[in-house]
C-alpha cells in the first residue's frame, strides 16, 4: 500500500455511563488508501459507528479516545486545534449519515445548504452554478427546482442524494458513508449504491463504508474489515473475505443470512448462538462463548491480530487450521425433516376476496366551500389471496405498496372499506372490537418492534399469562406450567419469566412477543417486519424458530417484509404488491424464476447479494412510487416499468396470466415473451452443506 | 398557505363569538339586578320595571345577546353606568395607552429573554446557565406590586431619575411619555422574562441535539454561524408561540402594574369598572382584551407558518 489516506493505529475508545467506563473500541488499526473503498461491517455494539465518529472527532460528550492515533492525509487528527478542526471538516473529511432528513436543516432551502458546503469557496454566481452542477452529478433531473426546495418536499432517496452531493461539495480526502441506504427501499437502495459507485470511481477519495449489511458491502467495497465487540477480528480484500473467511465470526455472519433460493424445507439457517458481549468481557477471545471452534487456549488467552499473508489480518488462535480446512468454523447445521402435505389436501385458513381500504384525504376549508368531493387514498385496492394450513405467504413490495395496511385490515386494527375476509370459513368483522374471542384467539400479530409491543412494566410471565388466561382459557393452576412451556418453545430458559422487558436483549424481546402470539395457539399469525430490526446473527435464530414453531403447530403465517431473502426462505408462496394491488403471486420457487412480472424482476435485481462475484441483472426503477391519491391509469406500474410496452400499458388494466406452475402475473406482455426477455435473476445452485 | 390563513381566520371568529357569548352570560349571571345596581337600593319597583324595559332586560336572553352583539359590532358600545359617558372613545383611549406600555414591554422583554435563553442553552448546566435560571426564577417569584414598589423606591426616591407615578395625560405621544413608561415596562418585563427565557433555552437545547447541527458543524462553519444560520431559525419557531401566550400574561400583568404606577391604561379601567359594577364597561373591556389576545395568537400562528416551510408548502 502506498501512503494511506487514513491511518488508524491502535485506537482505544471508551464511553462513560453512570460513572463507569465501557470500552467501545479496543486496539483497532486500519488503513485506507486513496481511491479505496473500505467496508466496515459489524452488528450492533461492534463499535463501527464509534470508529467513524472518532475519525471525524465527533464522539458524543461521554466518549473519549483513550489512546491511539488517527492520521488523515498526513495530519494527526487528535491534535488538531479547534480552528484546525473546522478547516479539517471543511476540506478533508465528509460524512454521509444514515438518516438524510434529520441531517438536513428543515427550514433552509437545499441550495443554501449545499452552497455552504462548497470548498474552495466561490463567488455567489459561481457557487450557484456549482450547486446545480452538484445536484446534477447526483442524478437530479431538475436541479433548479431541487435547489429551491426544502428537505421535507423531497423523497427519502432524493434527500440522500442531496446529502451525498453535499459531501462531494469539497474534494474530501476521506468520505465516510455510515449506513447511507439502511432506511431506503431496496429499489432506491440499489440506485443510490449505483450512484455512490459511480461517483467514487473516478475520484481519488478514500471511502469508509460502515454497514451492517454484508450484501451491500459485498457490492460496493474493495476491502472489508469485520468488527466484533469493539475489536477488529478480520480484514481482507472483499473477494478473499467472502470466499474464504478465516475468522469463525465472519463465517457465522455470512452464514446467518439466507441466500435467495435457500429453502426452509431442507436446511435451517445457521445463526450464531448467544449474544454480543456486554460490559463484562470474556478474558480470552471475546468470541469464545459463541464460537464453534473454541478450545482451551481461546478462553484463557486473547488472540492477537495476526497477518497470515500480505493484505490479510485475522484475530483467531486457530486461523491456520481454518485456512488449511482442518477446522470447520461453521456453526453446526440442521437438516429439516419436513413432511410436506400435498397441496390439494390443504385446508384454507385465511381467505381474502376483493379487500379494499380507502382513506379519506382531509379536505381544506376552501375545498369544503367549493364542495369538492374528498379525495381518497386507495391504500389497498382489491386484494384476493388465501393461505393454507401450515403454510406461509410472503408479502413483499416497496413502502407505499399497502402491505402493512392490508395486514392491519386483516387483524382489524383498521376497518377495511370493502371486501370479505374469512378465517377458517368464519367471516371476520371489520374491527377488532366486533370480533369475538375465538377469532382473537386464532389470529395473532407480531410487530416489528417488541419495544412497542411489550409493556415495560410487566414481567415476562405476566405478559404471557394474559393471553393464556383470556384467550386460551387456561385455569390458574395451569398457568405456571404453560408459561414455562411457552418460554421453552421460543428457546428461552424458564428463569426469564421473572424478568422485565428492559432486562432483555432485542432478540430475546422478540422471542417473548412471539411466545405471546403463540400463547393462544392461533391458526394464523401475521408478522409485519418482525425480524427486520434484528442483527443478522440473531435474525437467523428467530427465522429458524418461526419455521420450527410452524412445523410443530401447523399454524399459518402471513409474513410481511421488505427483505426478499428472508421472505424467500420462509415463504411457501410469495405475493408481490405494488400500489395497493398484487402484481404477481405464486409458489416461492416459481416467483424466483422467470417469467417475472417486470416489477418483481426489478425487485430481485435490486437485492444486494452477499457475493461480490454475483453476476446480477442490472435493472433499475426510475423515480418514486407514485402517490396513491392519484393512481396511474392502466397498469399501475407503467410510470416506472423498465419493460413498458406502449400506450396500452397506460390505458388498459393488464390481464392476469397464469403459467404451468400456477404462478399468476398481471401484465400485458405475454408470459412466453417475458420468458425470452428475462434472465434468471440469480444462480440457485449454491453449495448447501 | 391561503387555506391555512382562511382556516385560522375562521377559527379566530369562532373563538371570538364563543367568548362574546360567555362574557354576555357571565354578566347576566352576576349576582344582583342590573337595574337595582344602577338605581340603588332605595329605588321603587315601578322605576326598576321602567329601567328594565328601557334597557331591554325584560326581553328573551337570545334577543338581548343579539342586540348587544349587533350594537357592539356597529360601534355602539353603550353608555357607562358610572360615568354616563359613551364607552367606546373612553376604552379606546385607555387601550392605546396600554398598548404603548405593552409594546415597550415586549420590546425589552422579548430580545432580552431570548438572549438569556440562548446564552443559557449554549452554556447548558454551566455557571452562566445556572445564574440565569436562578435569577430569573427568583424574579418571577416576586409579585408585580413588590418589584414595582422596589423599583420606585430605587429609581424615583433614592436616585430620583424616573417618575414614581405614570399618570400620563390623554394625547401624550410615545416619546414624551417614555420616561413615565420605563418603570412599569420593566416591572412587566420581569413577569415575562423567566418564562420566555426558559422556553427559549429548552427549545435551543432540543435543536442542538438534532443531526442537522452536526451536518452544519461538519461543513466547517464557525460556531456562531452554526447558531445564527442554522439553530436559531428552528429554535425560535416555538418561541413565537411562547411570546404570543405571554401576551396573555402581559394583559393580566398590566392590571397590577398599571395600578401600582397609577397608569391610565385598560387594566386600571378594568379595576375601576369592577369597583363600580359598571357592566357595559366591563363587557367592553373584556371583549377588547380577548380580541387583543386572539389577534396576538393569530399573528403568532401566521408568523410561525410563514417561517416554517413545512407548513408554508403543504
Ligand atoms: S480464538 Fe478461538 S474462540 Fe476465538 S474465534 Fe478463534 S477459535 Fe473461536
Ligand atoms: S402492463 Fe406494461 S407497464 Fe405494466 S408491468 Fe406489464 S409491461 Fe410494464
Amino acid at each position: 500500500m502506498t501512503t494511506a489516506a487514513l491511518k488508524i493505529s491502535d485506537l482505544n475508545v471508551s464511553y462513560q455511563q453512570e460513572g463507569r467506563w465501557f470500552d467501545a473500541l479496543r486496539g483497532v488499526s486500519l488503513q485506507i488508501a486513496p481511491g479505496q473503498t473500505y467496508g466496515l461491517v459489524g452488528e450492533s455494539g461492534s463499535g463501527k459507528s464509534t470508529l467513524a465518529l472518532s475519525v471525524i472527532r465527533f464522539l458524543s460528550e461521554n466518549g473519549r479516545v483513550r489512546s491511539g492515533k488517527i492520521e488523515l492525509a498526513g495530519r494527526d487528527v487528535m491534535s488538531l486545534t479547534d480552528a484546525e478542526l473546522r478547516e479539517f471538516w471543511r476540506k478533508c473529511v465528509k460524512l454521509v449519515p444514515q438518516n438524510p432528513l434529520p441531517s438536513l436543516n428543515p427550514s433552509l432551502r437545499i441550495g443554501r445548504q449545499l452552497r455552504e458546503a462548497i470548498y474552495p469557496p466561490l463567488n455567489a454566481a459561481g457557487a450557484n452554478l456549482k450547486v446545480l452542477e452538484l445536484l446534477e452529478s447526483v442524478g437530479m433531473a431538475d436541479p433548479k427546482r431541487i435547489a429551491r426546495a426544502y428537505p421535507h418536499q423531497l423523497s427519502g432517496g432524493m434527500q440522500q442524494r442531496v446529502v451525498i452531493a453535499m459531501a462531494l461539495a469539497s474534494e474530501p480526502d476521506l468520505l465516510i458513508l455510515d449506513e447511507p441506504t439502511t432506511n431506503l427501499d431496496v429499489t432506491t437502495e440499489a440506485t443510490i449504491l449505483d450512484l455512490i459507485r459511480d461517483l467514487i470511481k473516478d475520484r481519488n477519495t478514500a471511502v469508509l463504508y460502515v454497514s451492517h449489511s454484508l450484501g451491500v458491502v459485498a457490492q460496493i467495497c474493495d476491502r472489508v474489515a469485520v468488527l466484533y465487540g469493539g475489536e477488529l477480528v478480520e480484514d481482507a480484500d472483499v473477494l478473499k473475505l467472502y470466499r474464504k473467511p478465516l475468522h469463525p465470526y465472519t463465517q457465522g455472519l455470512l452464514d446467518s443470512v439466507p441466500r435467495i433460493g435457500q429453502d426452509k424445507t431442507k436446511l435451517q439457517l445457521r445463526p450464531i448462538p448467544g449474544q454480543i458481549p456486554g460490559a463484562e468481557l470474556p478474558s480470552g477471545c471475546i468470541f469464545a462463548p459463541r464460537c464453534p471452534l473454541a478450545i482451551e487456549i481461546c478462553r484463557s488467552e486473547r488472540p492477537k491480530l495476526e497477518l497470515p499473508w500480505a493484505g490479510r489480518r485475522v484475530r483467531c488462535h486457530r486461523w491456520q487450521e481454518i485456512a488449511d480446512n482442518q477446522a470447520d468454523p461453521r456453526q453446526p447445521l440442521k437438516f429439516v425433516t419436513a413432511s410436506e402435505v400435498p397441496n390439494a389436501e390443504v385446508e384454507t385458513v385465511l381467505k381474502l376476496s376483493e379487500v379494499k381500504k380507502r382513506f379519506a384525504v382531509q379536505r381544506s376549508l376552501s375545498q369544503v366551500l367549493r364542495q369538492e368531493a374528498a379525495k381518497q387514498v386507495r391504500a389497498v385496492d382489491g386484494i384476493d389471496l388465501s393461505i393454507g394450513r401450515g403454510k406461509t405467504l410472503g408479502l413483499v413490495g416497496e413502502s407505499g405498496s399497502g402491505k402493512s395496511t392490508l395486514a392491519r385490515c386483516i387483524v382489524g386494527l383498521v376497518p377495511r372499506s370493502e371486501g370479505d375476509i374469512s378465517l377458517l370459513d368464519i367471516p371476520l368483522a371489520r374491527t377488532l372490537s366486533a370480533r369475538d374471542k375465538t377469532v382473537l384467539r386464532s389470529l395473532q400479530m407480531v410487530l416489528q418492534s417488541p419495544d412497542e409491543a411489550l409493556n415495560p412494566y410487566l414481567r415476562v410471565d405476566q405478559t404471557l399469562r394474559r393471553p393464556l388466561q383470556r384467550l386460551a382459557g387456561l385455569k390458574r393452576q395451569e398457568l405456571d406450567q404453560a408459561v414455562v412451556n411457552l418460554l421453552k418453545a421460543v428457546k428461552l430458559s424458564p428463569s426469564y419469566a421473572e424478568r422485565l422487558p428492559g432486562q432483555l436483549s432485542g432478540g430475546e424481546k422478540q422471542r417473548v412477543s412471539i411466545a405471546r402470539a403463540f400463547a393462544s395457539q392461533p391458526d394464523l399469525l401475521l408478522f409485519d417486519e418482525s425480524v427486520s430490526a434484528l442483527d443478522v446473527s440473531v435474525q437467523a435464530a428467530i427465522v429458524n424458530l418461526l419455521s420450527e414453531l410452524q412445523q410443530e403447530h401447523q399454524s399459518s403465517y402471513l409474513f410481511i417484509s421488505h427483505d426478499l431473502s428472508v421472505v424467500s426462505y420462509l415463504a411457501d408462496e410469495i405475493a408481490v404488491m405494488y400500489l395497493g394491488v398484487i402484481t404477481e403471486i405464486g409458489k416461492t420457487q416459481d416467483v424466483l424464476k422467470p417469467p417475472y412480472h417486470p416489477y418483481t424482476e426489478a425487485l430481485l435485481s435490486a437485492i444486494p447479494l452477499i457475493d461480490p462475484e454475483a453476476a446480477q441483472e442490472h435493472i433499475r426503477l426510475v423515480g418514486e412510487v407514485p402517490s396513491p391519491v392519484n393512481l396511474p391509469t392502466g397498469c399501475r406500474f407503467h410510470t416506472r416499468c423498465p419493460r413498458f410496452l406502449g400506450k396500452i400499458c397506460g390505458t388498459t388494466e393488464p390481464p392476469w396470466q397464469e403459467d404451468e406452475s400456477g404462478k399468476r402475473i398481471n401484465c400485458h406482455i405475454p408470459l412466453s415473451e417475458l420468458k425470452t426477455l428475462q434472465k434468471q435473476a440469480f444462480n440457485f445452485d449454491h453449495e448447501e452443506v | 398557505m391561503a387555506k391555512f390563513i382562511l382556516r385560522r381566520l375562521g377559527f379566530l371568529l369562532l373563538t371570538l363569538l364563543l367568548t362574546s357569548v360567555i362574557i354576555f352570560l357571565i354578566t347576566q349571571l352576576l349576582p344582583g339586578d342590573v337595574a337595582r345596581i344602577i338605581l340603588g337600593r332605595e329605588a321603587s319597583e315601578v322605576a326598576l320595571q321602567n329601567l328594565r324595559r328601557e334597557l331591554g332586560l325584560d326581553r328573551p336572553l337570545l334577543l338581548q345577546y343579539l342586540t348587544w352583539l349587533g350594537n357592539f359590532l356597529s360601534g355602539n358600545w353603550g353608555i357607562s353606568f358610572s360615568t354616563g359617558q359613551a364607552i367606546r372613545p373612553f376604552v379606546l383611549e385607555r387601550l392605546g395607552n396600554s398598548l404603548m406600555l405593552a409594546e415597550l414591554t415586549l420590546l425589552i422583554a422579548v430580545p432580552l429573554s431570548i438572549a438569556l435563553g440562548v446564552l443559557g442553552a449554549l452554556n447548558e448546566e454551566k455557571l452562566l446557565d445556572n445564574i440565569i435560571s436562578v435569577v430569573s426564577l427568583a424574579v418571577v417569584g416576586l409579585p408585580e406590586f413588590v418589584t414595582g414598589l422596589v423599583l420606585i423606591q430605587i429609581f424615583s426616591f433614592r436616585l430620583n431619575v424616573l417618575p414614581a407615578s405614570s399618570s400620563i395625560r390623554p394625547g401624550t405621544g410615545f416619546f414624551e411619555a417614555l420616561p413615565m413608561l420605563i418603570l412599569p415596562a420593566i416591572t412587566a418585563t420581569l413577569v415575562l422574562l423567566a418564562y420566555i427565557a426558559r422556553m427559549t433555552r429548552a427549545s435551543v437545547i432540543e435543536e442542538l441535539k438534532k443531526p442537522y447541527v452536526r451536518t452544519a458543524s461538519l461543513k466547517g462553519l464557525l460556531p456562531r454561524q452554526v447558531i445564527w444560520g442554522h439553530v436559531l431559525r428552528n429554535a425560535l419557531l416555538p418561541t413565537i408561540t411562547v411570546v404570543a401566550i405571554s401576551f396573555g400574561w402581559l394583559i393580566s400583568g398590566l392590571i397590577v402594574v398599571e395600578n401600582v404606577f397609577n397608569y391610565p391604561g385598560i387594566g386600571r379601567l378594568l379595576t375601576f369598572a369592577i369597583d363600580r359594577r359598571d357592566l357595559p364597561l366591563l363587557q367592553a373591556i373584556t371583549l377588547v382584551a380577548v380580541l387583543g389576545f386572539a389577534l396576538a395568537n393569530l399573528a403568532a400562528d401566521l408568523l410561525y407558518a410563514y417561517l416554517n416551510p413545512r407548513i408554508r408548502f403543504d
